[in-house]
């Protein structure tokens, strides 16, 4: 009846997970009380939940990801932790197998569970607003995509309270991770937590690839695009062709694991390199994906703040564009230790430099948006210059990674891990929190409190530098990666400090939850009536803050490359706005439960599938493709906003936008 | 810091010169003390031509980079808002000749580099064979759940996590696992290489200062990663007969008994000596059958030229 599941699965034994469990159900319960009693459920569900809205949608993802954010630090401070007590005689307070669950957690939710809904979530927010339309292309799809991703979420963490998660790592190299020696449920909970999100996150590419090629606002051609839209096309784009990759190459495990396949076990003709090369087919990839919308994200701030436009334009798309292609043609940089050979290690070494150049000219054409600007020392402008100074040499010793025989002493060791949390919390991390703050007026309609955000932005910098730093050194020790025990009782003193630094970090996220609680309850001081906080250039700036549902009462007509900058400068220098248009009723996709339903089947069967329990794993595909098909049979596509109602919000918007023209031409 | 006593107006000074002297001092003694161990000691060729690599990379690189990191500190310093000497350019947003520059300050670097990635790669390949007068030693290593087992085909005895090998020879490595993927590395002798169950990898090492050196593996393998340590002492070059000599006939054997008892999963294992080695054990563990071995008597013949092949 109910398959591998016994009451075993519960971790009565394990102080450590059943506390934390507990205490997680108990805050959701208390939360989801607390709710109800301020009646705020229908709210939810109608304004979120269902919402096929992209700017709601947006805001899921972000909440999703701050929330899988605490969950993969806390695996993040208990490693740190574990590394500077486990020394010499201690064996610290992880065992083994509990201390190998965690670092692999916290790899797959850091990337799939964070950094990846982080972005998907900016994306959604942003990337309509930018082109000047009113939704993505498939708004049902995308709530689908959504609950997906939230659905991987949940069965993750699922594995803390039932049974245990993969000890693997975060890639789950076979052999280790093949039922032979992995017999337990954890690398079942991996496989099936990623398929079921990368199902989202290929629909996501699907959407947003369809959006930005064939919805766009009139006048908006390729060149005229803000560069964040170009960085997220790349990124789908890159994201369409490596998911599927994944997908194929973790049903291969699964076929391996479930039906006794032999893809990559040791016997029976199986071979474990070909998971290694397919998993960093996706994986290489992958680090794209996040990077190039947070390269977008810097050159808004970068141009914003200036108060000039992005210089070389055209060079930066061409970079975008480079990477997009170059970044498949990388992946074996990431085994050069297999033996492969001098000729494809150097030709994959020198590949993977190749993305030095564009990524190098994004720098320079940075530094040189900043020359000549009017510079605003705001949060995203201090997380901006943050990530130039850390990225560089985060750049550099990725390049060092990159030249085989270099490779050849430092892979897999601390070096390694210091390198890829260099990029990713210098490149990608701070690119969020400065994106974070730079739209966080459009969607709540008040700004940020300043200096919190500074506060939060000196943890990250000053942590991340504490936290890292030393593993450089410890790699040039020779210390490798992954170990639950340290036998050299010389490292402790390097440990202790990247420990510091965690906890600087680990302060730096209290921060932002406490920056986010004072700016909500100060929200009158910060108001943003104007629509337009930080003087910018790209149309998101346009409409209101928070945007009305339908975002433009009339799409905007594009000029130029800035396109809502031209239109100021001309409104200002005219001293009036365009000439009011004719407006028209606006149809917008009703709301629907679709996506939650469908992920609710979808967690249901996953669940099954991990546990074995046939019968409920055949009904969560049933329900699934059962809301589905109630979906496709709909009677009701859209909704009408009667013109009266477009008008008057136009109205008020026209009015607060002449104010602030005025306020704008006097301060010139 | 003769001065620092001087007059009042300059007490400020000496204890700042000296703060700084401390923190430079301090810097450099942690510096010493980092630099001077693992990858950064090499005590071979190849550990020695990888750290040179690693130091002219990095060299090159911060040419680039540490100009870009001030200017961008400059940069956003001097064209801040309240900043009424700078001139502000609001439509500076193109110039062919800073295009040309900042496309070509990254492209002739990584020319460079990769110029030097081409060579070294082809210099450095594990697998080549090192140049020398003395003939190489062979050693077959096997990665098991989890110790590190070393089998001397010529010598006709094995280690298990201790490496013994002749300083100033070079090393031919055959390695393979009996169980999941692992590294195997010693950092002062420099390149790790894959351990891989059913294949074999090369590698070509040597140490020429006598001594003790660390090794680990250094790809993840489950439970007892963190115990899959052993030592490499490398011996003078005429010793390591004579240690073989000693060790031969000793201990128990390493036939399909003995090498069954060895695969069960231990970790923290400390070093021991097989002086019988069933001949072909290496072969027998790539292609997983080892069970047909012939079981050996306690005791074997020095066995200088076994059938073991070795060859590529």
């Amino acid at each position: 009846m109910f398959g591998k599941l016994t009451w075993d699965a519960i971790p009565f034994n394990q102080p450590i997970p059943l506390i934390t469990s507990l205490v997680i159900l108990a805050a959701i319960l208390g939360i989801a009380l607390w709710v109800w009693r301020k009646g705020w459920w229908p709210y939810l569900w109608n304004e979120y939940i269902t919402s096929t809205d992209h700017k709601r949608i947006g805001v899921m993802y972000i909440v999703l990801a701050l929330l899988m954010l605490v969950r993969g630090f806390a695996d993040a401070i208990m490693m740190r932790a574990q590394q500077s007590l486990a020394i010499g005689a201690s064996q610290g307070f992880l065992p083994p197998e509990h201390y190998n669950q965690i670092f692999s957690a916290h790899g797959t939710i850091m990337i799939f569970f964070v950094a990846m809904p982080f972005v998907i979530g900016f994306m959604n927010f942003v990337v309509p607003l930018q082109l000047g339309v009113r939704d993505v292309a498939f708004p049902t799809m995308n709530n689908v995509s959504f609950w997906l991703s939230a659905s991987g979420a949940l069965l993750i963490n699922l594995s803390l309270f039932i049974g245990e998660f993969a000890r693997t790592g975060w890639l789950g190299f076979p052999p280790l991770s093949e039922k032979a020696f992995s017999p337990g449920v954890g690398v079942d909970y991996y496989l099936v937590a990623l398929q079921v999100s990368g199902v989202g996150t290929v629909l996501t590419a699907v959407n947003f690839v369809t959006t930005i090629l064939k919805t766009r606002a009139p006048g908006m051609s390729y060149m005229r695009m803000p560069i964040f839209c170009w960085t997220a096309l790349a990124s789908n784009l890159i994201m369409l062709a490596a998911f599927p990759v994944l997908t194929v190459v973790l049903a291969q495990l699964m076929l391996d694991r479930f039906l006794g396949f032999h893809f990559f076990t040791n016997d029976g003709g199986g071979n474990s390199m070909l998971y290694m090369n397919l998993i960093w087919v996706w994986g290489h990839p992958e680090v794209y994906i996040l990077v190039l919308p947070a390269f977008g994200i810097y050159s808004e701030v970068a141009a914003t703040f200036s108060g000039k436009p992005l210089f070389g334009y055209r060079s930066m798309v061409f970079a975008t564009m480079a990477i997009c292609i170059i970044s498949y043609c990388v992946w074996l940089h990431h085994f050069f230790t297999m033996g492969a050979g001098a000729n494809l290690n150097a030709v994959f070494g020198i590949a993977s430099m190749i993305i030095g150049i564009p990524t190098g000219v994004k720098i320079y054409n940075w530094l040189f948006t900043l020359y000549g600007g009017r510079v605003r020392f705001t949060v995203p402008v201090y997380y901006l210059i943050g990530f130039m100074l850390t990225f560089v040499v985060g750049g550099l010793t990725g390049v060092l990674l990159a030249i085989p025989p270099i490779d050849f002493v430092v892979h897999n060791s601390l070096f390694l891990v210091a390198h890829f949390h260099h990029v990713i919390i210098g490149g990608v991390v701070f690119a969020l929190m400065a994106g974070y703050t730079y739209w966080f007026p459009k969607a709540f309609g008040f700004t940020l409190h300043e200096g919190l955000g500074k506060a939060v932005f000196w943890c990250w910098f000053i942590g991340f530098h504490l936290a890292f730093m030393p593993l450089y050194v410890l790699g040039f020790w020779g210390a490798t990666r992954r170990m639950q025990h340290i036998s050299d009782p010389t490292w402790a003193p390097w440990l202790n400090i990247a420990f510091v630094g965690a906890v600087i970090i680990g302060l730096g996220i209290v921060l932002t939850v406490v920056q986010l609680l004072y700016s909500i309850k100060t929200r009158d001081q910060r108001r943003d009536v104007t629509g337009d906080p930080w003087d910018g250039r790209t149309l998101e700036w346009l409409t209101l803050s928070p945007p009305p549902h339908y975002n433009f009462a009339v799409l905007p007509d594009v000029h130029g490359e800035e396109a809502y900058w031209l239109r100021k400068q001309t409104a200002i220098k005219q001293d009036q706005l365009i000439e009011e248009p004719d407006y028209q009723p606006i149809e917008m996709p009703v709301n629907t439960p679709t996506g939650v339903i469908v992920a609710f089947f979808a967690s249901l069967c996953g669940f099954a599938i991990i546990w074995y329990i046939w019968w409920l794993a055949i009904l969560g595909l049933i329900g699934a493709f059962a809301a589905f098909v109630w979906y496709a049979w709909r009677d009701e596509h859209e909704h009408i906003i009667p013109v009266e109602e477009v008008r008057a919000n136009a109205r008020e918007r026209r009015r607060v936008r002449m104010e602030h023209l005025h306020s704008l031409s006097q301060s010139t | 810091m003769s001065d620092s006593r001087g007059g009042n107006g300059s007490t400020v000074r000496p204890g700042r010169a000296g703060l700084i002297r401390v923190l430079t001092g301090g810097a450099l003694l942690a510096l010493t003390a980092g630099c001077n161990r693992g990858i950064l000691d090499p005590v071979g060729p190849i550990a020695a031509q990888e750290k040179q690599l690693l130091i002219n990379s990095t060299a090159i690189m911060l040419a680039i980079i540490i100009p870009t990191m001030i200017a961008t500190v400059a940069f956003a310093w001097w064209f801040r808002r309240g900043n009424s000497k700078a001139t502000y350019r609001p439509d500076w947003e193109y110039s062919g000749a800073v295009e040309i520059v900042v496309w070509s300050i990254p492209a002739l670097t990584i020319m460079l580099l990769g110029g030097i990635t081409w060579i070294a790669s082809h210099n450095l390949e594990p697998s080549k064979p090192l140049k020398s007068s003395v003939p190489p030693l062979k050693v077959e290593v096997v990665s098991l759940d989890w110790k590190w087992l070393f089998i001397y085909p010529d010598q006709g005895v094995a280690t298990v996590n201790q490496l013994v090998v002749p300083a100033g020879t070079p090393i031919s490595f055959r390695l393979t696992s009996a169980t999941v993927w692992n590294s195997f590395f010693v950092p002062q002798m420099g390149t790790m290489i894959y351990t891989m169950p059913r294949m074999t990898t090369r590698l070509n090492l040597q140490a020429d200062r006598q001594g003790v050196y660390d090794g680990l593996s250094t790809h993840f393998s489950g439970d007892g990663f963190p115990g899959m340590q052993f030592k490499v002492q490398a011996l003078p070059a005429d010793q390591l007969a004579m240690w073989a000599q000693d060790s031969r006939g000793t201990g128990t054997a390493l036939d399909a008994q003995g090498y069954a008892e060895l695969s069960k999963p231990t970790s923290y294992v400390k070093p021991m000596t097989y002086g019988t080695v069933a001949p072909g054990l290496f072969d027998a563990i790539v292609n997983d059958r080892v069970q047909q071995l012939q079981r050996l008597p306690a005791v074997a013949p020095p066995n200088q030229n076994s059938a073991v092949s070795t060859g590529g």
